[in-house]
């Protein structure tokens, strides 16, 4: 384990696999101003800056250190709450400009979560100077979407948020830790000296290349893949149990890639939900709103697709997304042979996949000509930002000549594993796109398909009404009704005032 | 205790106000949390095993192999307890370790100390625990068939309620049940206790009683209380979930410190917080209410069960004060209120922010919302027809409403955010939205401050000055965020007539100031800053009584103003002349104490003023619903609160909009659920959401009432902690009347607490079904009338 710790290097082969960054930082350093809050990665009050190199250009991002395993931060640069008024006392007279901005606007009481949003607010603040882009309300929610305050009530903290760059100019801040030579230097020295598989290490291994992780995987064929390690992790955190020895696939050069051949998009396994997030911004709108309301920003910064896919949650949100496009898993076997199989026969049953023991998941295939094809993703949650789903609704429509040629209705949160309502698919199949008469027969077609649960987060009535009005609501866009769907983001004004629905649908028939 | 100084009845207002004392060192890491400190080499860590039965009795317990896993120093059981094993702040019933039997699942059945958490947790789960299961009651409505109470129940009476009713034109009747609230305070429930050389332990505590560990650490341990000191710097939040609650983490390390003869730790993983330690009540709240045609209570009727889980705690007060709000803003002329303390065998239900009033208050606004649509009004006009007022001031149990500002208040936020107009725009958006709808509700609280124990109503304080002209004061409050410690350290300053930065706080210690209340009540600045303000008055006085002798002055020509001393037509600086002081050898330490006067609520009468005065305020929200799916956002809020005359604007604020939002979490995405084996299965952040940034409205006006105290509180100042998380209450209100707008407004229809998307969807959908039935009756008439 080798990385960069604030200002120092960090070098210590000493500690188990699955031994957390947050006790690393607490336990072993004393730098105790990380704090434990929830350790599951749900209050964000562990929250660091992780730097890496990417492009030649240095970048910050923020991750929940208390499900993150130390060792994986390998080569990279960690920041914690220690550094940053060190590192701006530089410039500005003791405090960072997120620090300061904090201080002026009384957004700490009882300041246990502070250094967390400090952490959040400071990797904002790096990354919009950075790159020239203003700071508005929308990227202050974001950045802190993974911090929990019970006291302040936000208010005062995201006006902090947004003063950041007044205080840095009144402090006369000027050094960026992302345009710090020393810092870059340190971090390329890394990689040239040392590749990051440290394969001599028993418990924690890091290949980088796919050739690599097959020979770890062959040595080592009971060790457990992880990846962000965002719900792996809480088997150690919230019980105890401990790992052994981890093979850590998130550098893997080969699972990182998002690739497109012409016919068909390409997604590595150990893409993050961060990157797919800032890949589909432009072209995939209806996917990136999606993932603007999958978890917090620090998970999306670590958890992967390939395991929120092989993690087999009934409640994952990317799998009836992945069902919507009909995608193709590459499956990848030890002794280096692949095979295909499609999303639909993957799972099983409750927690049960297709993969075998020695296989894993290497990417997925989806066909550009789904993706252009009508598609929609309902997300329904107690809580807008960082829930997990009552109901998942991912559809797709093919439409040819006014009628429906290929349907998808693909579920989260209404059974056993992500699932497809195949009889209510097939009967609205060949249906004219504006019969409403046929669509309010599927509505009970799915009603005596799907049998879903209750529990903390839904009862059973309200999942079947759920799955029942979202198809109603995709099929009222797919017929060119404007209705909106609530998402992490701000309402627009133009939500709020009227003019904006076309009211050719009266009445409320939903459910 | 002594009244106000003449010469410093002005208030703070014109002052620079000072942060927050800890910001900085909360920004940069800095603030030491117990967690925090250091450990000692041998300090051992705690982990306890729990009940996974409601309630059963313990037929064996075999902890062999809890004992062998490596690592694990000690293991102990109920009968190992040196002194005591009742914990119980009030009255009884709260062990330390279960004995015989259990009564809620995750009770502490034994505890071991481990050299690590990670350890101690991996052991507990090796333990095998027989159970004899015994039939068990989970809701408070079994409590209540089965008369199965913690406490007596007890009613508050005015008027004849029932003869009343009989004559009401309109009557509603209808019940609602109100879920709890998990505290999710950041820094979960710790303690550490260090033995020391005489049987007794230093204890570093996140407790808001640090009396009540004290005293409780030394019942467990058989030692006098004398001997346990108490040491609580700060807390990462309390919200009244460590007002009882932590006294257990402290005992607990204690019997293990005393034992083991080392530190010992006790900090509760989050899962073991939210399972082991008590929340809010839930309330079953069933009413009658009969009204005139106008809209104006005649008479109220209501049983009000709070589920206190298996032990009293502090269910007494907290169904009192459920009671006692039961009114809110609005004079009931004619009432009956009872309040039951129904048991069941779950977590021991405590105090949090409100302390049962806002279960009182919220039947009183749901009341309005019914009667509003049942007389066709604007629920905003029937709130202000039934608002305390001239003529309108007794409340059910005896006490005035002597301060007339509700009325004033409200009309001034009905006017400042516009709310006639939006409702009109409103109402015009929800006719011609098919898929959104709007609602907009204006919601009153007010809340009396005072401990409704009459006993807890005392505060006590401790300054110094030294010979440099420095201050140092303690007192018996702690700091858990909401600005205590600065607040009272101004006071210190104003009332010294001294720089801020002279005056210096300290953690506070069961051995700076004894038998201290707990912070609670929102009463901290009022009784401590009180006592504070009584101990700087003692000390000044000295001082003057010296310069008058020395200086040969007359008493009103000495003043200390601005940092200076004024000795006649001289002055001097603040340091210089303290040292001049101590020269003489005047003494320059003080205690100082506070009773709230004029208080006193006779419990058998069910009469008297348990409140010195009311804090009010008012909320206006207003959201917007997605039919589909009952999805929300708030999109506005604006509050105008009275606070008196603030002593620290920046830190009210900041207490009025937390309370906002942590009332608000609490009647939307705040769900409690429990299943039916009696396990809580909301039992982590996953999926027990509280609001984050993104639920909070962008339009988010706050303003404080600008008007004293008009009773003699410290520097006319009002009380803040609690009241304006009522305020969260106009949320569900204005999610009530998105609802009704589906039927026009002709029922309001009900809606679960808290209200979630699912609740929001169904009250939607009842109030379509009630449009539908009165659609089809019309109908049926209509064929009817035309038949005839």
């Amino acid at each position: 384990m080798k990385f960069l710790l604030n200002d120092k290097l960090i070098d210590d082969n000493t500690l188990p696999s699955d031994f957390t960054a947050l006790r690393y930082l607490r336990e072993e350093r004393g730098l105790t101003g990380t704090k434990e809050g929830c350790a599951s990665g749900d209050c964000g009050a562990c929250t660091l800056l992780v730097g890496v190199i990417k492009e030649g250009e240095l970048h910050y991002s923020t991750f929940n250190s208390c499900i993150t395993p130390v060792q994986s931060l390998y080569g990279k640069h960690v920041v914690s709450v220690e550094y940053l008024s060190e590192f701006g006392g530089k410039a500005s007279g003791g405090l960072h400009p997120a620090q300061q901005a904090m201080v002026e606007h009384h957004g700490s009481q009882c300041g246990f979560c502070t250094p967390g949003f400090v952490l959040s607010l400071a990797g904002l603040f790096e990354n919009s100077q950075s790159s020239d882009k203003a700071i508005d309300r929308e990227s202050v929610c974001d950045a802190i979407s993974g911090n929990l305050c019970r006291c302040t009530g936000y208010r005062p903290i995201i006006d902090a948020g947004l003063d950041m760059v007044r205080t840095a100019k009144d402090a006369q801040f000027i050094e960026l830790m992302s345009k710090n030579d020393n810092i870059k230097s340190q971090l390329l020295a890394f990689k040239e000296v040392e590749k990051p598989a440290s394969l001599s290490n028993q418990s924690y291994l890091q290949p980088t290349t796919l050739a690599e992780l097959l020979q770890v995987k062959t040595a080592h064929a009971d060790a457990i893949m992880i990846a962000g390690g965002t719900d792996l992790m809480l088997e150690n955190t919230q019980r105890f149990h401990d790992f052994g020895t981890l093979i850590d696939v998130s550098h893997v050069a080969e699972l990182k890639q998002i690739q497109c051949n012409g016919t068909t998009l390409t997604l590595g396994a150990s893409v993050t939900y961060s990157e797919l997030e800032y890949f589909s911004k432009t072209r995939y709108p209806h996917i990136y709103n999606l993932l603007s309301r999958i978890a917090s920003r620090q998970i999306r910064n670590r958890g992967t697709i390939g395991g929120n896919v092989a993690n087999a949650s009934p409640i994952a949100d990317l799998p009836p997304l992945l069902l919507a496009f009909d995608a193709d898993i590459q499956l990848l076997k030890i002794d280096g042979s692949t095979r295909t199989v499609n999303i639909a026969d993957f799972y099983q049953g409750y927690k049960q996949t297709q993969l075998a023991k020695d296989e894993m998941i290497a990417s997925f295939d989806v066909s550009l000509n789904k993706l252009a094809q009508f598609h929609r993703f309902y997300k329904v949650s107690k809580r807008m930002e960082d829930d997990i789903s009552s109901v998942m609704l991912a559809v797709r429509f093919e439409v040819d000549n006014g009628h429906l040629t290929d349907v998808r209705l693909a579920f989260g949160g209404m059974a056993a594993t992500p699932i497809r309502a195949l009889k209510t698919e097939a009967a609205l199949m060949g249906k004219v796109i504006n019969d409403e008469q046929a669509l309010l027969q599927t509505i009970d077609t799915l009603r005596s398909e799907l049998m879903p649960l209750s529990d903390m987060r839904a009862s059973s009535r309200y999942r079947l009404d759920m799955a029942c009005n979202l198809i109603r609501k995709a099929w009222l866009e797919l017929n060119g009704t404007d209705v909106v769907t609530f998402s992490g983001h701000a309402l627009s004004e133009s939500v709020l005032s009227l003019g904006n629905e076309i009211t050719s649908q009266e009445g409320m028939t939903h459910a | 205790m002594r009244k106000l100084p003449s010469d410093l009845v002005t208030g703070f207002k014109s002052d620079k106000l000072p942060m927050h004392e800890s910001a900085v060192k909360h920004v940069t890491g800095q603030a030491v949390y117990i967690d925090d400190m250091p450990e000692w080499p041998n300090e051992l860590h705690v982990a306890t095993g729990k009940s996974t039965e409601a309630h059963a009795d313990i037929v064996s317990i075999n902890l062999d192999k809890v004992r062998a896993y490596p690592g694990v120093v000690d293991v102990i059981v109920q009968s190992d307890i040196p002194g005591e094993v009742d914990v119980s702040p009030v009255l009884s019933g709260d062990l330390l370790l279960a004995g015989d039997f259990v009564h809620f699942i995750g009770q502490s059945i034994f505890a071991v100390a481990a050299t690590s958490l990670r350890i101690a947790k991996q052991a507990v789960e090796l333990a095998e625990v027989v159970y004899k299961p015994r039939i068990s009651t989970l809701h408070p409505k079994e409590s209540l068939e089965r008369q199965e109470f913690v406490l007596p129940t007890h009613t508050i009476q005015c008027g004849d309620a029932k003869a009343a009713m009989e004559t009401a034109p309109h009557k509603i009747k209808s019940d609602i049940y109100i879920k709890g609230q998990e505290h999710f305070y950041l820094e979960g429930q710790i303690s550490v206790a260090v033995p020391n050389e005489d049987g007794g332990v230093l204890v570093y505590a996140s407790s808001q009683h640090p009396a009540e560990v004290q005293k409780l650490v030394a019942k467990v341990l058989g030692v006098s209380v004398a001997q346990v000191l108490v040491e609580v710097r700060r807390m990462g939040g309390g919200f009244g979930g460590k007002e009882s609650q932590a006294a257990v983490l402290g005992c607990m390390a204690a019997v293990l410190a005393i034992r083991n003869r080392c530190p010992v730790k006790y900090r509760m993983p989050r899962q073991d917080d939210m399972v082991q330690t008590g929340k809010r009540h839930d309330f079953w709240n069933s009413y009658e209410v009969g009204f005139s045609a106008e809209g104006e209570i005649i008479s109220a009727e209501y049983d009000m069960v709070g589920k206190c889980g298996c032990t009293a705690d502090l269910s007494d007060g907290v169904v009192d004060r459920a009671m006692f709000h039961a009114d809110n803003a609005y004079f009931l002329p004619n009432a009956r209120i009872s309040g039951y303390r129904g048991k069941t065998h779950t977590v021991s239900n405590t105090a949090f922010r409100g302390f049962g009033g806002p279960k009182g208050v919220l039947l009183a606004e749901a009341v309005i919302e019914e009667i509003a649509c049942t007389v066709g009004k604007d629920a905003l006009d029937v709130r202000k027809l039934n608002c305390y007022q001239e003529g309108k001031t007794k409340t059910p149990y005896g006490q005035d409403v002597e301060e007339n500002v509700l009325l004033t208040l409200i009309e001034e936020l009905e006017e400042s955010s516009d709310y006639r107009a939006r409702r009109e725009a409103i109402r015009e958006f929800n006719k011609q939205s098919p898929f959104l709808k709007k609602g907009l509700a204006l919601t009153p609280v007010k809340f009396g401050i005072s401990f409704t124990s009459k006993h807890l109503n005392q505060g006590g304080a401790l300054v110094h000055v030294y010979t440099d002209g420095s201050v140092h004061i303690s007192h018996g409050g702690t700091e858990m965020g909401q600005g205590l410690y600065t607040k009272v350290a101004q006071i210190v300053a104003k009332t010294f007539g001294i720089d801020y930065q002279r005056v210096n706080v300290s953690s506070t210690r069961t051995d700076k100031v004894p038998n201290a209340s707990p912070t609670a009540a929102s009463a901290g600045t009022d009784l401590n800053g009180m006592a504070a303000l009584d101990a700087v008055v003692t000390i000044k006085g000295r001082l003057q009584e010296f310069a008058m002798e020395h200086f040969s002055i007359a008493a009103d020509a000495f003043a200390i103003t601005d940092d200076q001393v004024i000795l006649g037509g001289e002055t001097m600086s603040f340091p210089e002349f303290i040292k001049l002081a101590y020269m003489n050898r005047v003494s320059l330490s003080s205690t100082g104490f506070y009773k709230t006067p004029k208080i006193g609520y006779d419990r058998k009468a069910a009469k008297g003023r348990p409140f010195l005065y009311f804090s009010n305020g008012a909320a206006v929200s207003e959201v917007i619903v997605d039919t589909f799916t009952g999805e929300y956002k708030v999109t506005q809020v604006d509050i105008l609160h009275d606070v008196g005359d603030s002593i620290n604007s920046d830190i009210d604020i900041g207490q009025i909009e937390g309370a906002f939002v942590q009332g608000m979490g609490w009647l939307t995405t705040e769900e409690l659920s429990w299943d039916e084996k009696g396990r809580i299965t909301t039992n982590s952040p996953a999926n027990y959401k509280i609001p984050t940034s993104a639920d909070v409205p962008e339009k988010f006006n706050v303003k404080l009432f600008d008007r004293a105290n008009s009773e003699e509180s410290v520097y006319r100042s009002k009380a803040v902690g609690e009241p304006p998380l009522m305020l969260g209450i106009s949320v569900w209100c204005a999610l009530k009347d998105a609802c009704a707008s589906v039927c026009d407004y002709q029922f309001s229809p009900p809606l679960a607490v808290p209200a979630t998307p699912e609740a929001v969807f169904y009250g939607m959908q009842a109030a379509q079904a009630f449009q539908s039935e009165s659609q089809s009756k019309q109908k049926t008439e209509k064929d009817q009338a035309a038949n005839l």
